[in-house]
This record gives structure tokens, C-alpha cells and sequence, in this order.
């Protein structure tokens, strides 16, 4: 297993607040809106440095999709910033007319996704956005893993023509990708080869499978990790590669297990070379307050809920 | 009648004979309210409107028109026809399978003219600002025009969008309602009352004003007053009153043809009242 350490942690949104002023910084056409959430958002920097070219919209988030669409009319390309749940299930029709189907280059930055929001409880625990956005046609939907990609993702998408949704998160969670790295859309990131297990993660469900994959090597077992930071287009190729070198497959997001990545892994598996696949995910249920480590237990979202994954997979495999 | 508002007028008489015949070939969409906003259309692409030549979807250098409620595509595909955007034969493709002219506007098709896809009600004025900030930012002193419907008024996100233009003084926005007063399940009155419109979108902070929709004269008088109250901090409303139906005699005064097509014999009547000034498609 190959070894990831880490000197510092910090929040996936601070890694947007930083991309976005980077973003800003080389590309004039990029602007932002938000929606009551500046501080939230990490947003203040860009804002320091272009005030004309930030828009406070208010409690208003339906508006602000449409700001955002009317803006990319003339060349601008909108970077829209509140919770995931304001950013997906409050807008989904505005998102799907003024944006999707009108071919709109709008950035949908969406914090607070998840379980790991934390305290405020379900109402703003969405676990169904990638899902709505996976859905519409011609949207790009991302998931980063740790402050560095994220920041590396929240640059890249302006080079996108198209729509794109950015999911990050609230809670502080380990560094551990390369603060230099190219961030590709669409293109798998290989965390560990292995032989054993194919462990296919999203967002922070990244570092919970290396722990995982730690875990799985003292026990013998070499657990091959990749981290799917782009869930819509789905590398195939990278998850084909892998199942059917190990003949088995975990999938690991903070998300409802219906709808996320899990399921498009596993349309991609069945139509190709079915293979026994376990989720670790959110059974159909809303969350509830609590701390996020909490949450991530009751819900069985951490590393050791991966490690059992994985056995209950292999065994399927062996019986197979 | 100045020679101006005969030609326009005559063109008017043309995009209505194109709403009846458009409706009447697929046996679906709305003549009602096309119909009703015949004048506006007309005056804005034929009168109003600095346009370019072509099409580009970034509209910079020009003024730029977005409909919200995108249910009267009718008048719109033939007002974009009748201007060049594409050829006038193409509207016989309305609502029929692999037709650019889908029933409610898109840009999905790639129909030269039209910027956004509209028909879920209430998100135009939400674009427009937009794109009105974008000209802003783009150093583009041209205007952004909208037309909203009157049943419309009842989506939310209009509030949030009326709410927010004034604070931010988009005054380069002239944004227009259809009043009317009918809707698809009857008055608007009936279903859900509008109360005063006038009074609350200046509650608002908006510069409004009012026009009769089916007078040609009036329609070119109140836009170019609209016009001359931009860029003065406000963004400016036109409450146009307007028939729907208007033009052709049985169609008038009813919600009943807001979204029913006419039958062979009706279309025939409906023709009869309407001068063909520019060719059929």
C-alpha cells in the first residue's frame, strides 16, 4: 500500500474559496455570484480583489441561476456559490431549463454536501445532488477529494465549455494530493495499484478508503484505490481496467446509495463485465445533527465500513 | 397613418396569418396570446431594436430580446423568421419531430434568434438581468428587452428577480408584461388575483409604465419612452394591455384559445380577417 501522509487539513470549500480568486486572477471572463453565503463559501477573497465582479444575489437561489445563465450571454463564465442543497434541489427546474437544456457555461459550486455538513441536520444534508445533476444531459459533475484538488478543480472547470457542478464539503479533512497537480476532468486518479479489490471513492470518502486500504494491507489484502473525483463523465475505461483485473468492486461516496456513483459504476460494470459490487453509501435515508465522525459512523460511511465492504465483496467473488 | 406604422402594421397582419396557419398545421400551441402580443414583436424586431446582421449568441454590440414566457413561440418563430433569422418556410416544421422550432423556444436546436431556452414559467427576468449585467461588464451600451406573461406574475421567482434589479440599478433592462388578464384555467382574477401590478412593481422600485399592446402607434410611442428612461438608475416595466386573440374575431376575449388550435373551417375564418402583406410561407 502505498504510503499518503499529511502536514496539514483544511476544508474542501477553502480550496475553492483559493482556486476561485486563482481562477479569477487568469481568466477576466470568470465572475461569481452567491447567494447569502459569502463567509460559507470562502468567497471573500475573490471578492477583495473583484468587487465588479461579484454578485450578491440575496436568499434567492433560484434568481441566481438565472443571473448566472443570462451572464454567460456575452462571455462570461458564472461561478454560482451557496450549500449543496440550495445549489441542486431547490433549483433543480431553473437549473434544468435556464442551464442544462439552454447549454449554459455556468459553474455550480456546491459546499456543505453531505453527511459532514454536520450539526444543521438533514435539511441541509443533501445526499441526492449528484444524482438530480448526474441526470441532465451535457452537465459535468465533480467531486474533489482534499483541498489541493479541489482548488486544482475549481481552476480547471473555466477552461470547460459547458456546465459543470462542483461538490465540496464543510468539514476539515487531510491534504494529501499534490498541491501542483492537473486537475483532468473525467480522468480517474490511480491512489494506490492493487490486485485484490478495486475501491472506487469520491470526495471524502477518498481518505476514509486509504485508511481503509492500510487497514486491508495488514490483513493481507491488496486493495487497489481510485479516487473518482469526476463522477459524470465517468472514466470507464480506468474502472473497467481495474474490475476486471480484481473481479471485485467497492464503491464509496457521501451520498444516498441510490443515484451516486455507486450506481454509475455499477451500469458501467453490468452492461461490460458484471461484477460483485458492495456500496458503501447512505441507505435511503435523510441524515440527522451530530458531528460529522459521528454521522459518518451511524451512517456507515468511514474505513472500517470500507474494510467490511471489501471482505463481504471478496467473499461474494470466491463463491462466485 | 404614417407610411411607418402601415409597414408595420402590415407585417403584423403577415406574423398573424403565420401564428393561425403554425397552430393550425400540428393542431397544437397557443394562438391566444401570440396573437395578443403581435404589435410588441413586430415593433421591437422591425422598429426598436438595434440589431447586427446574423446571429451570434453573445449579442454584444446589439440590443438582445428574451422571452420568458415561452409558450407564445408562435409570434416569436415568426417574428425571427420574418426578420431573417432563418427562412419563413421553416415555421411549417412547427412542433413537428426533428424541427428546430420545438413548442416552447431553445437554444438546444440551434434556431438562430433565440438565446434561452423559456416555457417553465418565471426564469426570463432572471436571464435578462444576467445578460444586462453582462453588457455592463462588457462596456456594451445596448439594452436587454423581455416579455413576461400576466399569469406568470404568480411564479416566485419573478419577486426575487423584481426585488433584485432595482437594488443593483440595472438600467439598461426594459422588461414588458402581457396583462391580458387570462390565463390556461380561466381570468386571471379567478385563479389567483394579480391585485394592482402597477403598484407593486413600483413598490418594487421599478420605473413602470403603460401601454395599449394592440395599438401599433402607441406600442412604438411607449418603447421609445421606455428607451429614453434607461440609464437613469431604474430598471423600467411596460404594463401592456393587450387582447388575447386579438386580430382575429372569435379568438378574442377568452381564455378559451389561449392553447387550442383552430379546425379547417375556423382557420379559413381566421384568414379572412387577416391580409397576407408579405407571402405565405
Amino acid at each position: 500500500m502505498k504510503k499518503y501522509t499529511y502536514t496539514d487539513k483544511k476544508d474542501t470549500r477553502s480550496g475553492f474559496g483559493a482556486g476561485l480568486l486563482e481562477v479569477g486572477r487568469k481568466n477576466e471572463h470568470v465572475v461569481a455570484l452567491c447567494a447569502d453565503l459569502v463567509g460559507s463559501l470562502k468567497m471573500n477573497d475573490f471578492i477583495k480583489e473583484f468587487p465588479q465582479r461579484f454578485f450578491q444575489v440575496g436568499i434567492a437561489e433560484a434568481n441566481m441561476m438565472g443571473i448566472a445563465a443570462g451572464l454567460t450571454i456575452g462571455g462570461k463564465i458564472p461561478y454560482t456559490g451557496t450549500f449543496a442543497n440550495f445549489s441542486t434541489g431547490r433549483v433543480y427546474d431553473q437549473i434544468r431549463q435556464s442551464i442544462a437544456y439552454s447549454g449554459k457555461n455556468v459553474k455550480i459550486c456546491a459546499s456543505h454536501a453531505g453527511l459532514t455538513l454536520g450539526e444543521d441536520g438533514a435539511t441541509h444534508q443533501i445526499l441526492e445532488d449528484i444524482g438530480m445533476m448526474k441526470m441532465l444531459p451535457g452537465m459535468t459533475v465533480i467531486n474533489p477529494c482534499d483541498y489541493n484538488q479541489t482548488k486544482a478543480a475549481t481552476i480547471a472547470i473555466a477552461d470547460h465549455d459547458g456546465p459543470v457542478y462542483l461538490r465540496f464539503g464543510r468539514p476539515v479533512v487531510p491534504i494529501f494530493t499534490d498541491p501542483d497537480q492537473q486537475f483532468k476532468i473525467g480522468k480517474a486518479w490511480m491512489v494506490n495499484e492493487g490486485s485484490d479489490v478495486s475501491i472506487f471513492a469520491t470526495g471524502h470518502l477518498v481518505w476514509e478508503a486509504i485508511q481503509a486500504g492500510e487497514q486491508l494491507a495488514e490483513m493481507g489484502i491488496d486493495a487497489e484505490i481510485i479516487n473518482i473525483h469526476t463522477i459524470k463523465p465517468l472514466d470507464e475505461e480506468a474502472i473497467l481496467r481495474s474490475a476486471t483485473k480484481t473481479r471485485c468492486v467497492v464503491t464509496a461516496e457521501e451520498h444516498n446509495r441510490l443515484g451516486g456513483l455507486g450506481d454509475s459504476v455499477a451500469q458501467v460494470l453490468a452492461k461490460n463485465n458484471p461484477t460483485p459490487q458492495e456500496y458503501v453509501a447512505v441507505n435511503d435515508s435523510f441524515g440527522e445533527s451530530g458531528t460529522p465522525a459521528q454521522l459518518m459512523e451511524k451512517y456507515g460511511l468511514n474505513a472500517a465500513n470500507i474494510v467490511s465492504a471489501v471482505q463481504r465483496v471478496m467473499k461474494r467473488r470466491q463463491e462466485q | 397613418m404614417s407610411e411607418d406604422i402601415k409597414k408595420l402594421e402590415d407585417i403584423a397582419s403577415q406574423v398573424r396569418r403565420d401564428i393561425v396557419r403554425m397552430v393550425h398545421a400540428c393542431q397544437s400551441g397557443h394562438p391566444g396570446g401570440s396573437l395578443g402580443c403581435t404589435e410588441f414583436f413586430v415593433a421591437l424586431y422591425f422598429s426598436v431594436m438595434e440589431r447586427k446582421p446574423g446571429f451570434d449568441m453573445d449579442g454584444i454590440g446589439e440590443d438582445i430580446f428574451f422571452l420568458s414566457n415561452g409558450h407564445i413561440s408562435p409570434v416569436f418563430y415568426s417574428t425571427l423568421a420574418r426578420a431573417g433569422y432563418f427562412d419563413a418556410s421553416e415555421l411549417n416544421t412547427f412542433r413537428k419531430i426533428n424541427s428546430r422550432l420545438q413548442g416552447h423556444p431553445t437554444t438546444h436546436e440551434g434556431l438562430p434568434g433565440v438565446r434561452i431556452a423559456s416555457g417553465s414559467l418565471g426564469q426570463g427576468l432572471s436571464v435578462s438581468i444576467g445578460a444586462a449585467r453582462a453588457k455592463k461588464l462588457n462596456n456594451d451600451p445596448h439594452l436587454v428587452y423581455t416579455l413576461m406573461g400576466d399569469g406568470e406574475q404568480q411564479e416566485g421567482q419573478i419577486w426575487e428577480a423584481a426585488m433584485y434589479a432595482p437594488h443593483n440599478k440595472i438600467d439598461n433592462l426594459i422588461a414588458t408584461i402581457d396583462y391580458n388578464g387570462q390565463q390556461i384555467d380561466g381570468a386571471t382574477e379567478d385563479v389567483l388575483s394579480l391585485g394592482n401590478l402597477r403598484a407593486k412593481w413600483e413598490a418594487f422600485g421599478w420605473d413602470v409604465l403603460e401601454m395599449n399592446g394592440n395599438d401599433m402607434a402607441e406600442v412604438l410611442d411607449v418603447l421609445a419612452a421606455a428607451k429614453s428612461r434607461t440609464g437613469k438608475g431604474k430598471p423600467v416595466l411596460i404594463l401592456m394591455k393587450t387582447e388575447m386573440g386579438n386580430g382575429v374575431d372569435f379568438m378574442m376575449g377568452s381564455h378559451k384559445w389561449h392553447g387550442v388550435a383552430p379546425n379547417d373551417e375556423q382557420l379559413a375564418v381566421a384568414l379572412s380577417q387577416l391580409e397576407e402583406t408579405l407571402g405565405d410561407y
